[in-house]
């Protein structure tokens, strides 16, 4: 029994050290490849012949803007994480405590229009958003006007935490006295310090990411692109030889302070999308 | 069955706007002046009766809604039906600019709903004056200007707090979807782009084009691009949550050390952004990559393997590098879950004989199934729609000259959708696209959804 049980942890350990390579892989080929300092595209070697600092010395000497995008995506980030939390909060807060009339009715229809592929109203909401002077040159504050506009539609997750807290407290705290505003605020918010840790780490993740509907608003300006837009431009371009190392150097700084965000935050992450899975 | 339910809703949505034109018309006959008036001038029997908030609200949003649609919208409204007969043309060297279809449609839209809104409003008016009047007549004393700005906060803080994501999601989803939906219906494309061209309803004749294998129409590609589609979502979201799965019980097997270590590792590819891990991986398989350059060099393969080039390959390839990105997912949820199964059912297993893979048939797969339903139903709709996948490893393609439209063979439809959008400027065919993917969307979650054993009264737990 022993040593069948030796035998099993053998073949685990071996399955996840075989796993971890692939898994790491793609990163340590990306540090190795930021160092690089040989010119071209991918080559057929991993461990570049010269190391320098090269890649990051043209990210930050001015023959790019790449601080300039990546403070409009830190922007972006930011804003969007504030204000998004703070959307759902209020949102999920209202369906979840109170009784309206057309509640229902609210929640069906979002679920309907959640249905419909976002990208199939890109050129309306580029319309709508030119009509306000907020692309090209306003591509930073129409991105975050867009995402928080639409947001109150993902409660799903805090809604159903909001939920898992009994209504006795509230109905306590109304005898006391207490009005729905002050319930939210001191009852139900120190409360769901985790879904909101969570809520907040997903929108401000999002926006390091978002390629579609901001390479199109900020079109062509290139002060009001974010970093996802600007550096898969470098790996489409025509001259993809001498922008990959630059591009492995700029997804290093990106990825740094995004992944060690993550990884501090890691176990509210956990909760969020497992309640979110149970929940629906 | 599903007959007489409609019946039932269609003859009680008549019983309800019979029974309120009834209470309209006694509201009008049993009212004093000042609720005959407000039927013209809202807010007039709140304002006269010392609900100065409540009158001066509804008689702003009657002012606006009424100087929007003269001075604005109607402009636009008038010619919803032909979206312009107008076209910009020149008069010798000056450009006149005519009919703009685009804003036409949407202000038009626009228009309506706020229409709609005021016919409302108007009634919520109505139903103030008369409740105001029933109230005094029984001599009790209407709520102050002070409590009605108080209850914003209390009894009806879900106003104030739905207020702004409600006109936000108005205007910033639903508007734009309406919007699309309509353009569906028009000629609007590369030839029919305003302001310089008109474009107008053409009916059904998209949904023709689509259906209408050969000749002009593209049906067959459409079909081509849905099952892969479908087949995508399917593996996309069952291979990662068996293999996902599997991982989770590796990593909590007894006797594993370093688990967090291992959780950890998998886990990078989350925090990652995506465009980053996904453009260096979809490098990696290209012609030059290194995953090539590897094989070639120790003499495994002779010539550089296409794995973007040739369908079958670019497909199986997307499926995998797709595990890379899920299972650390699924490991995420299943790890959380595995904690809640009752470990006396493991215990008795183990004590009747079980093997692992017993116990896992019989005890964990169940479990999990119950408990994730609508985490597999999520995934599989959010990995119909998985733009990032696809798009950034390799664009859709390969290209293929027996599809129509730009498609290529890794295209799901909202990739296709985007290309036409932006390549093609395609816009009525993207919105029928749209509209097909919305209908697999809801057709598959009330299938599945239905059969689901998890679905629980929603109160439930509170």
């Amino acid at each position: 029994m022993a040593r069948r049980r030796k035998i099993g942890n053998a073949v685990v350990y071996l399955i996840l050290i075989l796993m971890s390579i692939i898994w790491l892989f793609p990163f340590v080929g990306l540090v190795l490849q930021s160092f690089r300092g040989e010119y071209g595209g991918m080559v057929d070697y991993l461990v570049s012949k010269q190391f320098s600092l090269v890649n990051y010395q043209f990210l930050f000497g001015g023959g790019s803007n790449f601080p300039r995008w990546y403070l409009n995506t830190l922007i972006i980030a930011l804003a969007v994480s504030v204000l998004q939390t703070v959307v759902i909060i209020c949102v999920s807060y209202a369906l979840s405590r109170m009784r309206f009339r057309g509640r229902k009715a609210l929640m069906n229809i979002w679920l309907v229009l959640g249905m419909f592929p976002g990208f199939l109203t890109m050129i309306c909401l580029y319309f709508l958003l030119k009509q306000m002077g907020l692309t090209m040159g306003g591509a930073v504050p129409g991105l975050i006007l867009i995402s928080v506009a639409s947001s109150g539609m993902g409660y799903y997750v805090c809604k159903g935490y909001f939920d898992t807290i009994p209504k006795s407290l509230d109905e306590a705290a109304i005898i006391d006295g207490a009005t729905r505003a002050q319930i939210l605020w001191k009852m139900i918010i120190p409360l769901s310090k985790p879904i909101i840790i969570y809520t907040a780490l997903v929108a401000f993740m999002a926006p390091w990411c978002d390629y579609i509907f901001a390479s199109y608003v900020a079109f062509g300006y290139e002060k009001g692109y974010n970093v996802a837009v600007a550096m898969t431009r470098w790996v489409w371009t025509n001259d993809y030889q001498g922008y990959f190392t630059r591009f492995c150097a700029g997804g290093i700084l990106v990825a740094i302070p995004v992944t060690i965000l993550f990884m501090c935050l890691q176990k509210y992450y956990v909760e969020g999308v497992t309640g979110g899975a149970v929940k629906g | 069955m599903d007959d007489t339910k409609r019946d039932g809703a269609l003859s009680r949505f008549f019983a309800w706007l019979g029974k309120d034109l009834k209470e309209i018309g006694l509201t009008f006959a049993e009212g004093d002046w000042k609720t005959k008036l407000s039927f013209l001038i809202m807010g007039f029997g709140q304002l006269l009766r010392g609900q100065v908030v409540r009158g001066l609200t509804m008689l702003a949003l009657e002012g606006g809604v009424l100087y929007y649609v003269f001075a604005f919208g109607w402009n636009y409204l008038k010619d919803i039906f032909t979206l312009g007969t107008v076209a910009t043309h020149k008069e010798g060297r000056r450009t006149v600019y005519g009919d703009n279809s685009f804003l036409i449609l949407l202000y038009g839209l626009l228009t309506i709903v706020i229409i709609l809104a005021l016919i409302y409003l108007w009634r919520v008016n109505l139903k103030q004056n008369r409740e105001a009047e029933q109230r005094l007549k029984r001599g009790k004393r209407l709520p102050t200007n002070r409590e009605d700005l108080a209850s914003l906060f209390d009894k009806n803080f879900d106003k104030t707090l739905l207020a702004v994501p409600v006109l936000g999601i108005f205007i910033f989803t639903a508007l734009p979807i309406i919007f699309m939906i309509c353009i569906a219906f028009t000629n609007y494309d590369k030839n029919h782009q305003p302001p310089s061209n008109l474009f107008s309803w053409v009916g059904l004749d998209n949904f023709k084009e689509l259906f209408g294998i050969g000749g002009e129409g593209f049906g067959g590609t459409f079909f081509y691009v849905l099952g892969w589609t479908l087949v995508w979502a399917f593996f996309a979201t069952f291979l990662t949550y068996f293999l996902g799965m599997a991982v989770a019980i590796m990593i909590n097997k007894k006797g594993i050390k370093l688990k967090k270590l291992w959780r950890t590792i998998l886990v990078m590819t989350i925090a990652v952004p995506q465009f980053v891990s996904l453009l260096y991986v979809g490098k990696m398989f290209a012609a030059d990559g290194l995953v090539n350059a590897y094989l070639l060099k120790w003499g495994w393969i002779q010539r550089a393997i296409p794995f973007w080039q040739n369908a079958t390959y670019a497909r199986i390839l997307i499926i995998a590098i797709n595990l890379w990105i899920g299972i650390p997912y699924t490991m995420l949820i299943v790890t959380g879950l595995l904690m809640n199964i009752p470990a006396e059912l493991y215990e008795s297993a183990r004590i009747d004989g079980a093997n692992p893979f017993q116990t896992f048939r019989k005890i964990t797969l169940p479990y999990m199934l119950f408990v994730t339903g609508p985490f597999l139903l999520t995934q599989f709709i959010g990995n119909l729609n998985n733009f990032n996948v696809i798009f950034l490893l390799n664009q859709g393609n390969p290209k293929s000259m027996s599809l129509a439209k730009n498609a290529g063979s890794t295209d799901l439809l909202v990739t296709w959708l985007y290309k036409m959008t932006i390549n093609d400027a395609n816009y009525k065919i993207a919105a029928v696209i749209g509209i097909m993917v919305f209908l697999v969307t809801a057709v598959i979650s009330l299938v599945v959804y239905n059969m689901m054993p998890s679905v629980k009264d929603e109160e439930g737990f509170q």
